[in-house]
Order: C-alpha cells, then structure tokens, then sequence
C-alpha cells in the first residue's frame, strides 16, 4: 500500500501521499516490510529527513579514500560508548565525598556486569583518547586542515581539549587515593598559569582547598556539561565534513582530460 | 581624488521614508523597533537563568574562608628539635579526605629564621609539597621533609634545598590557650621565609612570582602578620 519515499518533485510539499492501492503487491514483499516502509514514508512525509539522510550519507568520496578515513568514526563511536556506559554508571554512583568510594566498590564488586560495564568506560576513555589523537594526525598528514576546511580543525583542537578535560574530572570519581592525588596535582598544574591560575583553582576546587562540593562540581562538569558540549561539537564537525566533502590522499593528482595532455599531442 | 559617494541618501525619519502612518519624528520603523524588542526580551530572559548559574559555579572564588583554630595537643608534647606529625582538619564535612598532617615543633633561636611574632612560638609546617601538592613526610634521620612525586627535598626549616619545589613548605599561624597549642590557618613563605597570603602550591612567590600568582580573595593571611 505505501510506497518508498519519493524524492522531492513528485508531488508538492505537504500534500499527502496517495493512498490508492499500489499496483499488485509482490508476494514477496510480507507484510512486516509494509509497516516499515510505511512508517518511514510517514515520518518523511511530516519532517523531510530523508533528503537530509541522503546529504549526510551518499556523499561523493575522492579518489583514494582508505582506512585512516574511519578514524574520526571510531572516535565518534569511542564517544558514544562512553556516554552510554556512563549514564549507567550514573545508575550506581554516588558523587558525595564519604560515599564515592563506596558506591563505586559496590558497583564493581557486587553489580551484575558493574566491573565490566565500568571497565569499558575506564578504558574506553584511553581508546578515545587515542583515537582523537591518531585522527589528528590523519588530518595534519593528509593537509586536510587547508582551506576551506581551517575551521573543521579549529573545532577538532576544541573537542580535542574537551576530551581531554573529561578524562581529567572523571578520573578524580572513582575517589581512592590515586583519584585523590592526581587531581591534587593537577589542580595545582592549573593554578600555575599566571594571573588566572590562582582564581581558576578556587574555581575547580569550589574554594581554597579540597572540599565538600569538589567532588560533585567535577561530577556534574564531568557528565553533563562536557558531554553535552561534546555532542554539540562534534554535530557542528560533521556538519562541516558532509558540507565541505573530505580531502583526497596527498598522494592523489588531479586527472586532466586526456586531449588537453601536453603529451598526447 | 575622493571617491563619490553614489550610495542613496538614506531618509532621516519614517514620514521622509513615507511609511505609511508614520509618525512626526519618528526615526525607527515599528518592524525594527519590534525586532529590537523581541531581541531584547529574548535577552533578559537568557540572562536571568545563566548570571544565577554562574554565580554559583563562581561564588566559591569570592566567599572568605571562615578562620578555625584547632587543638593539636598540650605544649609539653613539642620538643624544639623535632617535628611531632598531627592530623588537623582542613575541610570539615567530609570525613577523611578532609584532613591533612601538620608538622609541629616548638620555635627554636638557634635554628629558626622566620621572624618571631604571637603566632609562632610552634612552628607548623604543612605536609603539603610546594611543587604540585603531594604529601611530603618528615624524616628524622636526615632532618629533612622528603616527597614522594617529583623528588622535592626541604630542610628543617621547610626551606628547599633540592628538586623542583618552587618555595619553602607553607605553615599554619599557632597559638596556645590554656597550655594547648591550636593550629590555625595557612599562610605561605617566600625563600627569606616573610609571609605571605596563603598560594596554592607550584606559585612561586619570589620577585615577580608574587604579581603572578596574586593572592586571591577566599583565603588570606591573618591581618598584620
Ligand atoms: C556522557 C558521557 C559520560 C558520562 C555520563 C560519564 C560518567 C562517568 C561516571 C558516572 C564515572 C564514575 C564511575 C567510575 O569511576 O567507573 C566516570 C568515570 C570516568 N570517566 Fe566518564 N562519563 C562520560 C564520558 C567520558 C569520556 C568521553 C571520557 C574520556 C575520554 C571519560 C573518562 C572517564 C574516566 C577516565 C573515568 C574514571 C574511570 C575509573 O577510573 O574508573 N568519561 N564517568
Ligand atoms: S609534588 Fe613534591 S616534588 Fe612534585
């Protein structure tokens, strides 16, 4: 009965689709691939994604794309696994300075899949940020960050500074003696940029020294305001790849048409 | 030679603009104006939820520490060799994490260089590390304060004499009431030991180190002191 979703042209914007029956429905097709189709070509119809899918997805590639191309994917998909073993992880945590500790001992040790849950988040945040890094680097090396794509990079260094302020506020959660001087020690690193340092420590540490609020200012810093600055960003970066297109291999020349050869004369 | 100015003479008001129903000296048209004002709506509104916000994320900076002296035990128990390790409070509320180990002694002429004033006649050295904050211990057989991160050495004083700390340990201000030494609040040394509102640790505050890492407003030395 539905049909798949016509591209834009057929027929004018908000009108319905026709809901004559189709012309004999091929056996073939059952009846649960109607309701998916049918449900898509509904939604379409009210919100026009699919023409943005379309952008977003078949996109023309140069020449020469290879595997270094996923790295940014896999960062992204670093990410996304990181958010959602985190909210779970939210679940059980207890950001209050005398309880950290504990509820974190229990998530582990008594938590159905808690140690492995946590063991993804833990060193997943070492997989992303290495990914991040070798990302980079597969766009420095490949001059991807030339124009017009100087902005792309620019909000790569942020996203790049992001990820690593995440993996500084989560590691002073799991509040054992490690989490504890670690983060000592880098508050102090950050106290030591002049002129602000010294305010900028008072900020971290919600007053002069490590106090009662710490602990959930890095807990809510750690899980709401950077992870959604995070998304934010890296919308605004994908925008701009599927807008700008990608950069081919430094390796790739440009082909010229064979009679304007100098050579083919 | 100048340039013409070919663009139009822009009309001054609506009614030179001949807007219809405009109004004898009226220099913005309503479709600005309303704009303008949806703009401004738009705003205030934004800005009454984010300034409360952020005056509470930043507030922290500005409070004044409250001042707390605290007992660490009677004066015969600090000899004026040697340090006497005590665990004081330094955040109250939150159990363990709060507190800290003062290294405590009894002021000595022949060693102490610090000027000597009411609130030192016990010396209280911090436990913290004036490199980046690690705890730093005491030992008696070298008579120096030894940490364990980076390799900071301090001697008896406090004073560094290796690594990379960047000033002498930090101390607390004593008193004593009733024959009880308290340990009171920090303040931080310069390498001639004068005092100084209390930085945080990795701020240098010889020469030009004192403008850098400017004292800051939620926690100061005791005043004239
Ligand atoms: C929405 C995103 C995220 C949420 C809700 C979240 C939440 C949490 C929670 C509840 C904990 C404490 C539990 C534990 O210590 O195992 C934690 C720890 C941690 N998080 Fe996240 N997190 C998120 C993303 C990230 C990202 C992107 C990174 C780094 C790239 C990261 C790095 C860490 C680290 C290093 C720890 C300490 C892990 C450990 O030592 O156990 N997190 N996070
Ligand atoms: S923290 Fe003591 S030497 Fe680095």
């Amino acid at each position: 009965m539905a049909k798949l979703p016509t591209t834009s042209g057929t027929r004018p914007r908000g009108t319905r689709a026709e809901t004559t029956e189709a012309p004999a429905t091929a056996p073939q097709r059952n009846k649960l691939q109607e309701t998916g189709v049918s449900t898509i070509d509904w939604l379409d119809e009210r919100t026009s994604l699919s023409a943005g899918a379309r952008w977003m997805m078949f996109r023309k590639i140069p020449k020469g794309t290879n595997w270094f191309y996923t790295l940014g994917s896999a960062t992204m998909f670093a990410f996304l696994s990181q958010a959602v073993t985190g909210v779970f992880l939210a679940m059980y945590y207890d950001p209050s300075a005398t309880r950290a500790y504990e509820s974190v001992r229990f998530l582990t040790n008594e938590v159905f899949l808690g140690e492995f849950v946590r063991g993804m988040h833990k060193w997943g945040s070492t997989v992303m940020v290495i990914l991040i890094f070798l990302h980079m680097a597969r766009t420095f090396f490949f001059g991807a960050y030339k124009y017009p794509r100087e902005l792309n990079w620019v909000i790569g260094v942020v996203l790049l500074i992001l990820t690593l302020a995440m993996s500084f506020t989560g590691y002073l959660l799991p509040f054992d003696q490690r989490s504890y001087w670690a983060t000592t020690v880098g508050v102090a690193i950050n106290g030591t940029g002049p002129l602000v340092g010294p305010y900028l420590s008072d900020f971290l540490r919600a007053g002069p020294e490590f106090g009662a609020t710490t602990l959930a200012r890095f807990y809510a810093i750690h899980m709401l305001l950077l992870p959604g600055i995070i998304a934010a960003m890296i919308g605004a970066h994908l925008y701009l790849v599927a807008r700008l297109g990608t950069t081919a291999p430094p390796w790739i020349r440009a082909e010229s048409s064979p009679e304007l050869r100098e050579d083919s004369k | 030679m100048p340039v013409p100015d070919d663009r139009k003479q822009q009309p001054k008001t609506t009614a030179d603009a001949k807007i219809p129903g405009a109004y004898e000296g009226e220099t913005v048209t309503r479709r600005r104006f309303m704009t303008a004002s949806a703009h401004t709506a738009g705003g205030i509104a934004t800005a009454a939820f984010t300034l409360p916000a952020l005056g509470m994320a930043f507030g922290p900076v500005f409070e004044k520490e409250q001042v707390r002296w605290e007992a660490v035990g009677p004066t015969e128990d600090f000899p004026d060799d040697t340090y006497i390790p005590r665990t004081i409070t330094l955040s109250p509320g939150i159990g363990e994490v709060g507190k800290s180990t003062v290294y405590v002694r009894r002021y000595n002429d022949t060693i102490d260089s610090e000027v000597k004033d009411e609130y030192n006649d016990y010396v209280a050295i911090t436990s913290r590390c004036m490199h980046l904050g690690c705890p730093v211990r005491y030992v008696e057989a070298s008579e120096r304060f030894i940490c364990p991160c980076h390799g900071g050495v301090y001697d008896r004083e406090g004073k560094v004499s290796g690594g990379p700390p960047v000033r002498p340990l930090d101390r607390f201000y004593t008193r004593v009431r009733d024959g009880i030494v308290e340990v009171g609040p920090r303040y931080s040394l310069n390498s001639e030991l004068r005092r100084f509102s209390p930085r945080d640790p990795g701020q240098a505050i010889d020469g030009v180190g004192q403008y850098l890492y400017p004292s800051r407003p939620s926690i100061r030395k005791l005043p004239g002191t």
